[in-house]
C-alpha cells in the first residue's frame, strides 16, 4: 500500500497541521509520501522529508500551483493516484478545498474530518457537530480523507527522505488567485495551540476584546479565539472563530471568557484538556463541560486573572 | 444570471441530537426539522444578487423525502422562482448527490450554483467541490463576499489566517459561509406566492444516477461525555487549582 500525504505549509514553513496527518497516514499503514506543491515548496520540502517514516518528498512548484487553487491541485493529484491507495490531506480550509476535488473525479465518497482510523477501510469520524460519533466502512478502491488535526499527535523528526520533483500541471485554470488579506499575529498559531483564551459576545466590542482578552492571552503564551457572535459583531477576525465551523482546538487549557456554550461553539473545543469558564450567569451550558467555573463579571475577573498568573 | 441553489432538509440546529440506544445513528422521529442554515444563506444571496438586477431566475433543488418539499417552499418563499424535488427515502452521500446536481445543472444551465459550505448533520463539506470538479467547473468555497466582475465573479473566501480574494470565469460553484449575509425571514404574502410556484418532482433513476452509498455505517455512539466540573468562588480559586493541575 503507498498512502500520499498532501502537505500544507504557510509563508515557507511546513504547517504543524502536516505532522499530524502523517500520524495519521502511517497508522492507515503502507508507504507514505508527502507531496509539497505551490510558493516555496523548494524551502518546505526538506522539512518535509525530515518527518520520521517518511518515504520520499515530491515537490511541485510553477506559476499555476503557486497558491494551491483547488483546480490546479485537481489536476496535479489526480494523475498521481494512479501510484497510490489513498491520499489524505489536514481539515483545514485549505484541505477542505481540494479533497472533495481529488474525490469526485476519482468517483470515490471521501470520509471527511476523521478522528480515529480503526483499519484500512473503516474510520471514525464525528458528525452533528461532534454530538455523535460515527464509525463507517467505505468499499471504494482509493480512499481520499480529510484529518481533523487535534485527534492525532504530530509525527516526529529524524527521517531523511528523498525530494523528486514532479511537474506542475500546465495551466491556465478557470480560476485565478487574485489577492489575499491574512491576519498578523505574534501569538501562537489557534489549532495546534497548548492555551487558548477566548473572548464572546459579552466582550461588547473590538475595543474591549483587545483590552481584556489580549493581555491574559499574551501572559499565558496563548492563542486567542472567539465565539461567532464575537466575530459577527467585528470584535475579533473571523479567523479566531472556534467551533462546528471554525475551527476546532484541543489545548491544555482553554478559557472561555463571556461565551454562553452553544452547541457549534462546544464543538469545537470541548476535547480541551481543561476548561475554564467565565461567565456572570450561573445556568450558562459552557459550565457542563468546564472543569472549573467562575460565576461574575469578566470586566472585573478577567483583569484580576490576569494580574495573579 | 440564472443560478441554481440546492437545499437540503436537516435537523434544526437548535436540537440536541440524541443517538439511538441500538447505534445505528441518531433519533430523527419527531425533531423539528429546517433548511441546512448555510442554504438558508445561499437562497438569500441569489434572492440578493436577483433584486440587484444581476441574477434572472433562481432555481432551487432538493434532494430528498417528500417532506423536502417544504424546505423548497421555504426557499420559494424567499424569493426562488421555482423547485425541483428529487424524491427519495434513501440516504444520498455528497458524491451521489453531486452527480445529481450535476445532471440537473446540465439541464438548467445555469451561470452559478450556490451551495452551502457544509451540511450540520453529515458535516462533510463536499458536495459544492464536487459538483465544480464533475462539472469541471471553477469553485469559490467558502464565500464571505460575492461580486460580478465582469464575465467573471470575484469570491472573497474565508479561509485559515484571513481572507482570499479568487476571480473565477463563468459558471462556477460557490460554498457559502455564515458571514455572506443574513438570511431574511419569508413575509407573509411572500409564503403565500410560493404556495402558487411550481415544483418539479423526479426519481434519482430519471437522472440516470447511481446513488447507492459508498459507506456503510457501522455503528454510531454518544462522544465521550466530560465529567462534570466545579465552581470556584473566586480568582485566587481559580488561579490555585490552575496551578495543581500544571495548566499555568
Ligand atoms: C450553522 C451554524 C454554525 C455555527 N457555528 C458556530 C461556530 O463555529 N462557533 C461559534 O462560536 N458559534 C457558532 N454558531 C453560533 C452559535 O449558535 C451561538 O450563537 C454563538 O456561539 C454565541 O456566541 P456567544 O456565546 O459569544 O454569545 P451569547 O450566546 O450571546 O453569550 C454571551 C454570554 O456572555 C455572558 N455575559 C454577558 N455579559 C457578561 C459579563 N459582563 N461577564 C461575564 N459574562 C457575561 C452571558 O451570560 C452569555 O452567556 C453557529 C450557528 C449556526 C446556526
Ligand atoms: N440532499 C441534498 N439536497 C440538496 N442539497 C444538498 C443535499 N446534500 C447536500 N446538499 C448541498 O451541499 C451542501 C454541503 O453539504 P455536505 O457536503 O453534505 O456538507 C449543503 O449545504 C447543500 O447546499
Amino acid at each position: 500500500m503507498a498512502v500520499l500525504v498532501i502537505a500544507e505549509h504557510h509563508h515557507g514553513a511546513l504547517s504543524d497541521a502536516t505532522h499530524k496527518v502523517v500520524t495519521a497516514a502511517l497508522k492507515f499503514g503502507g508507504d507514505v509520501d508527502v507531496l509539497v506543491a505551490g510558493e516555496n515548496a523548494g524551502t518546505v520540502a526538506p522539512e518535509a522529508a525530515k518527518i520520521t517514516g517518511v518515504r520520499k518528498v515530491l515537490k511541485a512548484e510553477g506559476e499555476s500551483l503557486r497558491k494551491q487553487t483547488a483546480e490546479a491541485m485537481e489536476a496535479l493529484v489526480v494523475p498521481m493516484m494512479a501510484g497510490y491507495d489513498a491520499v489524505f490531506l489536514a481539515a483545514t480550509t485549505t484541505g477542505k478545498n481540494i479533497a472533495p476535488r481529488i474525490a469526485a473525479k476519482l468517483d470515490v465518497m471521501q470520509l471527511s474530518e476523521i478522528i480515529g482510523i480503526e483499519d484500512a477501510s473503516t474510520f471514525v469520524r464525528p458528525i452533528y457537530a461532534g454530538n455523535a460519533i460515527q464509525t463507517v466502512k467505505s468499499s471504494d478502491a482509493k480512499k481520499v480523507i480529510t484529518v481533523r488535526g487535534t485527534a492525532f499527535g504530530a509525527a516526529e523528526m529524524g527521517g531523511s527522505a528523498s525530494v523528486e520533483d514532479v511537474a506542475a500541471p500546465a495551466g491556465p485554470f478557470k480560476s485565478e488567485f487574485v489577492s489575499e488579506e491574512m491576519v498578523k499575529s505574534d501569538r501562537p498559531e489557534l489549532a495546534g495551540a497548548k492555551r487558548v483564551v477566548s473572548g464572546g459576545r459579552a466582550l461588547g466590542s473590538s475595543e474591549k476584546f483587545q483590552e481584556v482578552i489580549f493581555p491574559l492571552a499574551d501572559k499565558l503564551g496563548a492563542a486567542v479565539g472567539a465565539s461567532r457572535a464575537a466575530v459577527d459583531a467585528g470584535y475579533a477576525p473571523n479567523d479566531y472563530q472556534v467551533g462546528q465551523t471554525g475551527k476546532i482546538v484541543a489545548p491544555e487549557l482553554y478559557i472561555a471568557i463571556g461565551i454562553s456554550g452553544a452547541i457549534q461553539h462546544l464543538a469545537g473545543m470541548k476535547d480541551s484538556k481543561i476548561i475554564v469558564a467565565i461567565n456572570k450567569d450561573e445556568e450558562a451550558p459552557i459550565f457542563q463541560v468546564a472543569d472549573y467555573g467562575l460565576v461574575g463579571d469578566l470586566f472585573n475577573i478577567v483583569p484580576e486573572l490576569t494580574k495573579s498568573v | 444570471m440564472k443560478v441554481l441553489v440546492p437545499v437540503k432538509r436537516v435537523i434544526d440546529y437548535n436540537v440536541k441530537v440524541r443517538v439511538k440506544p441500538d447505534q445505528t445513528g441518531v433519533d430523527l422521529a419527531n425533531v423539528k426539522m429546517s433548511m441546512n442554515p448555510f442554504d438558508e444563506i445561499s437562497v438569500e444571496e441569489a434572492v440578493r444578487l436577483k433584486e440587484a438586477g444581476v441574477a434572472t431566475e433562481i432555481v432551487v433543488v432538493s434532494i430528498g423525502p417528500q417532506q423536502a418539499q417544504e424546505t423548497i417552499r421555504t426557499a420559494l418563499a424567499m424569493g426562488a422562482d421555482r423547485g425541483i424535488l428529487i424524491k427519495t427515502d434513501a440516504t444520498v452521500e455528497p458524491l451521489a448527490v453531486a452527480k445529481l446536481l450535476a445532471r440537473v445543472a446540465e439541464e438548467e444551465k445555469p451561470d452559478l450554483v450556490l451551495v452551502g459550505k457544509q451540511a450540520i448533520d453529515d458535516d462533510s463539506n463536499q458536495t459544492g467541490q464536487m459538483l465544480a470538479a464533475l462539472l469541471d467547473w471553477p469553485q469559490g468555497t467558502f464565500a464571505y463576499k460575492v461580486e460580478k466582475d465582469g464575465d467573471a465573479l470575484k469570491v472573497t473566501r474565508e479561509v485559515d489566517g484571513g481572507l482570499q480574494t479568487v476571480k473565477l470565469t463563468l459558471p462556477a460553484v460557490v460554498t457559502v459561509d455564515l458571514r455572506l449575509n443574513e438570511p431574511r425571514y419569508a413575509s407573509l404574502p411572500n409564503i403565500m406566492k410560493a404556495k402558487k410556484k411550481p415544483i418539479d418532482e423526479k426519481a434519482p433513476d430519471a437522472y440516470g444516477v447511481d446513488i447507492s452509498p459508498r459507506l456503510t455505517v457501522v455503528k454510531v455512539t454518544e462522544p465521550p461525555a466530560r465529567s462534570g466540573g466545579i465552581k470556584v468562588e473566586d480568582v485566587a480559586a481559580l488561579v490555585s487549582k490552575l496551578k495543581t493541575a500544571g495548566a499555568v
